[in-house]
C-alpha cells in the first residue's frame, strides 16, 4: 500500500523537490529566498534544514545570474533546480534562457547538455502587484531545445517536476500560481513521475473538444459541467505540456467532436490558441464543423488587480465561448 | 607580496617593449619558452590566413585575433590539461593551446556547428556570441566543480567591452559570493567594436572592478605573454588551493590591443587612427618575446625559420581538412536540438527530407 499525503500544488511541488533532491546528489535548488525563507510560497519549505546550504542555495538577487551559473553547472553534468520568484522577473535572464538554455546542446553537437529545470509561479488571480501575473508561456514554447511543462493537479505537479528534473534536456516548468492552495489531492510519498509531452481527458464528451492548461483547467472544468447540464458534452483536454505538444491528442479529442475551443489566460496574439489551431488546420481539416474557437486573456499588458477579474477567462466566457462553437 | 597585493593600476610585466627583461622570469624551461613563441606564431599565422579565407569566399566573418597573441597562448599557457576554458568569440589562440585543433576553429567560422564540438579530453565550452553571456557559465561551472569536491580551475575570456553588460557583474558576484575557482580573463583590447574603453567605464582601470566584488583584481601587461603566464599561473593556482582568508576567484585585466578589425565585417579606420595602431604594433607581443628568446640564446635565425615553416604547414593542413569537410546532412539540424527527438521534430524532418529526395539537393543550395 503507498502512502499518500493530502497536498496543495505548492505543497506537491515541494515534495517533488525534496524526493529529487534525496534521488540525486546532482539535484540543487537555487533561487532568491529558496534557503532559509523557504521561498515566497514555500515552495522550498524545510529543504534548506534538510540539505543545507549547498543543496538548497540562496543566490543573489540576480535572475541572468541564476540562470547563467545554472547553464554553467548543467554543462558540468549536475541536475540545477533554479527558482525565479515570479515568471514577471524571468526577463532578465532571459538572454540566457534563449541564447544558451536553449541551445547549449546543439551548438556543442551533444557534447553538451544542460539537465536543468527552471521554475517559475506564472500567471494571474492573486491579487498580486505589477510584474508579478503575467502569463507568456509562449515565449518559451516558441523557442526550439526547451521544453515547457505546466501542471495543473498536486499529483501532476510532483509526477511532471520529477520528470522535468530527470530529463536530459533544460525544461521551463511554470507553475501556476492561482490554484498553488486552491485545492489538495492525494499524493504518494514515494518517487514517481508524469511523462512530459502527453496531454491528459479530465472529462470526456462528444460535442466539442476544449484544450487548456494549468490554472484555466478549473474554470473550464466547471464551465463544462454546468454545459453538461443542459446537455452539451465537452471533452476536455488538459495539454499539461506545452513544448512538445501532444499533437496526437489534440487531433485525436478534436476527431472525435468536430469542433474545438482552446482556453488560456495568455494573450490571444502569437499564443499556444493559434499554434493549437494550427495543428487542427494542417491535421484534420475535414472534420471541422465549426471555427475553432480562442477564450484568451486580451491582447493587453496585464492589469493591476481591480480589473483582473475581467481579464482572466472566467467560466462564463468560456461556456460562451463553447457555446459559439457548439451552436455554429 | 603576491601579485594580487599591487595596486590596481601596478601593471605586472616581465619584458619591456625591447624583451628586456624588467620583472620576475617565470619558471618555464627552454622547450616551454619555444613552444609558447611557436604557439603565438601559430595563432597569428593563422589570423591572417583566416582573414585571407574570409576575403577570398572561402569562411564567414571572422573575429581576427592580431595582437593578443601574448594575452592568449601567456594565459592559456598556465592552464592545466583538466582546467576548463570558457571562451568568448574571439580565443582561438587560447583555445589550440588547449588542445582544441585548428580545423574545429576553421570549422566553426566556415558555418559548421561541429566546429564548437571540441574532443572529449579537451576542456573547452562552446564559443559565446552574446557579450558577457559566458560570464556566468563559468561561475556555474566553477561552482559544480566545487560543489562536488572537485579541483578543476576555470577560465573565462571576455573583452573590455563585456565589463558594461550586467552578466558580467552578475557572474562576477556569483563568484565572489560563492568563491568559486574562476580565473575572469578581461582582454582589454581598448575598442568595443567602435567604442574605446573610455566609453565603457569610467573605472580607472577594469582591474578594480574586482574591488565591488571582493576578489582579487590584477593589470598584466597583455602584450607580454611571460607577464600574463605568471599572473594567469598565480590566479589558477590560486583557485585550486587559496591561502586562508584569500579570495578564489580573480579578475585579471590584461592590457593589449586588437590590431586589425572586430571582425571582418567592421572597418576601423572609420573609428580610430592610424598612429594609434602604430604605436601599439611597436608593442608586438611575438616580437617581444622573440627578441628576448634570441637575446637568451634560446632562438636563432635557423629555428625561427624552422618555426615559420612548420606553422605554414600546420595552418595549410588544418585548412585542407577542414575544407574538405562535406556540408553537414540537413538531418543534422534537428539531430541534437533534443536528447530524444520529439515526434513533431521527426515528422518535420521528414517532411523535408521527403522533398529533397524529390528536387534533389541543389533545388535548396546556392551556387
Amino acid at each position: 500500500m503507498t502512502e499518500t499525503q493530502n497536498l496543495t500544488l505548492v505543497q506537491a511541488v515541494r515534495d517533488g523537490l525534496h524526493t529529487e533532491l534525496r534521488e540525486d546528489d546532482d539535484v540543487v535548488v537555487m533561487g532568491q529566498d529558496v534557503g532559509k525563507n523557504g521561498g515566497v510560497f514555500r515552495a522550498t519549505e524545510g529543504l534548506f534544514d534538510e540539505f543545507g546550504g549547498d543543496r538548497v542555495i540562496d543566490t543573489p538577487l540576480a535572475e541572468s545570474g541564476i540562470v547563467g551559473t545554472a547553464v554553467g553547472m548543467a554543462a558540468m553534468g549536475m541536475r540545477p533546480v533554479p527558482e525565479i520568484q515570479f515568471s514577471g522577473f524571468m526577463y532578465p535572464g532571459f538572454d540566457q534562457i534563449v541564447s544558451h538554455m536553449a541551445r547549449f546542446r546543439t551548438r556543442s553537437r551533444g557534447r553538451f547538455t544542460l539537465p536543468m529545470t527552471l521554475r517559475a509561479p506564472y500567471g494571474g488571480g492573486i491579487r498580486a502587484p505589477e510584474h508579478h501575473s503575467e502569463s507568456k508561456e509562449a515565449f518559451y514554447a516558441h523557442e526550439a531545445g526547451l521544453k515547457v511543462v505546466i501542471p495543473s493537479t498536486p499529483y501532476e505537479a510532483k509526477g511532471l517536476l520529477a520528470a522535468s528534473i530527470r530529463d536530459p534536456d533544460p525544461v521551463i516548468f511554470l507553475e501556476p500560481k492561482l490554484i498553488y492552495r486552491a485545492f489538495r489531492e492525494e499524493v504518494p510519498e514515494e518517487p514517481y513521475t508524469v511523462p512530459i509531452g502527453e496531454a491528459a481527458t479530465r472529462r470526456e464528451g462528444d460535442d466539442v473538444a476544449v484544450f487548456t492548461y494549468g490554472a484555466m483547467t478549473r474554470p473550464t472544468l466547471e464551465a463544462a459541467e454546468t454545459l453538461g447540464e443542459e446537455g452539451i458534452e465537452c471533452e476536455v483536454v488538459d495539454l499539461r505540456t506545452i513544448s512538445p505538444l501532444d499533437r496526437e491528442a489534440i487531433v485525436e479529442a478534436f476527431e472525435k467532436t468536430g469542433r474545438a475551443v482552446v482556453v488560456h489566460e495568455a494573450p490571444k496574439t502569437g499564443g499556444l490558441a493559434g499554434e493549437i489551431t494550427a495543428i487542427l488546420q494542417e491535421e484534420a481539416l475535414l472534420y471541422q464543423e465549426a471555427p475553432i474557437g480562442r477564450v484568451t486573456g486580451f491582447d493587453v499588458p496585464y492589469p493591476l488587480y481591480a480589473l483582473e477579474d475581467y481579464y482572466l477567462p472566467s467560466a462564463a466566457r468560456i461556456e460562451e465561448g463553447i457555446l459559439e462553437a457548439v451552436e455554429f | 607580496m603576491t601579485v594580487f597585493d599591487r595596486a590596481y593600476d601596478d601593471t605586472v610585466r616581465v619584458l619591456d617593449e625591447d624583451g628586456e627583461v624588467v620583472g620576475d622570469v617565470p619558471d618555464l624551461d627552454d622547450d616551454s619558452l619555444v613552444e609558447m613563441y611557436r604557439h603565438m606564431r601559430l595563432a597569428r599565422h593563422f589570423d591572417g590566413r583566416a582573414v585571407s579565407l574570409q576575403r577570398q569566399g572561402r569562411m564567414g566573418t571572422y573575429p581576427p585575433l592580431s595582437g593578443q597573441e601574448g594575452a592568449q597562448i601567456g594565459s592559456a599557457y598556465a592552464l592545466a590539461a583538466d582546467d576548463w576554458m570558457v571562451p568568448s568569440y574571439r580565443e582561438h589562440g587560447a583555445a589550440l593551446v588547449h588542445g582544441l585543433p585548428l580545423k574545429q576553429t576553421l570549422l566553426y567560422w566556415m558555418g559548421h556547428e561541429d566546429g564548437n564540438n571540441a574532443p572529449p579530453d579537451v576542456n573547452v565550452f562552446p564559443v559565446a556570441v552574446p557579450i558577457a553571456s559566458q560570464v556566468p557559465h563559468a561561475t556555474g561551472a566553477a561552482w559544480a566543480s566545487k560543489l562536488r569536491g572537485e579541483d578543476d580551475a576555470f577560465i573565462c575570456y571576455f573583452g573590455d567591452g563585456a565589463t558594461s553588460e550586467g552578466d558580467f557583474h552578475e557572474g562576477v558576484n556569483f563568484a565572489g559570493v560563492f568563491d568559486t575557482p574562476t580565473v575572469f580573463f578581461c582582454n582589454n583590447n581598448q575598442w568595443a567594436i567602435s567604442v574605446p574603453r573610455e566609453r565603457q567605464t569610467r573605472s580607472a582601470t577594469l582591474a578594480q572592478k574586482a574591488e565591488a566584488y571582493g576578489i582579487d583584481g590584477v593589470q598584466v601587461d597583455g602584450m607580454d605573454p611571460l607577464a600574463v603566464y605568471s599572473v594567469t599561473e598565480a590566479a589558477l593556482e590560486k583557485a585550486r588551493d587559496p591561502e586562508a582568508d584569500r579570495p578564489r576567484p580573480t579578475l585579471i585585466e590584461a592590457v593589449q590591443y586588437r590590431f586589425g578589425a572586430h571582425t571582418t565585417a567592421d572597418d576601423p579606420t572609420v573609428y580610430r587612427d592610424d598612429d594609434e595602431v602604430e604605436r601599439w604594433k611597436r608593442k608586438d607581443p611575438i616580437d617581444r618575446l622573440e627578441s628576448y628568446l634570441r637575446g637568451e640564446g634560446v632562438l636563432d635565425e635557423e629555428r625561427v625559420a624552422e618555426i615559420e615553416s612548420s606553422v605554414e604547414t600546420q595552418v595549410a593542413d588544418a585548412i585542407d581538412a577542414a575544407e574538405s569537410m562535406a556540408r553537414p546532412d540537413p538531418r543534422e539540424l534537428f539531430e541534437h536540438a533534443y536528447a530524444e527527438l520529439p515526434p513533431e521534430l521527426e515528422r518535420q524532418y521528414e517532411e523535408f527530407a521527403a522533398l529533397r529526395d524529390e528536387r534533389g539537393d541543389a533545388a535548396f543550395l546556392e551556387d
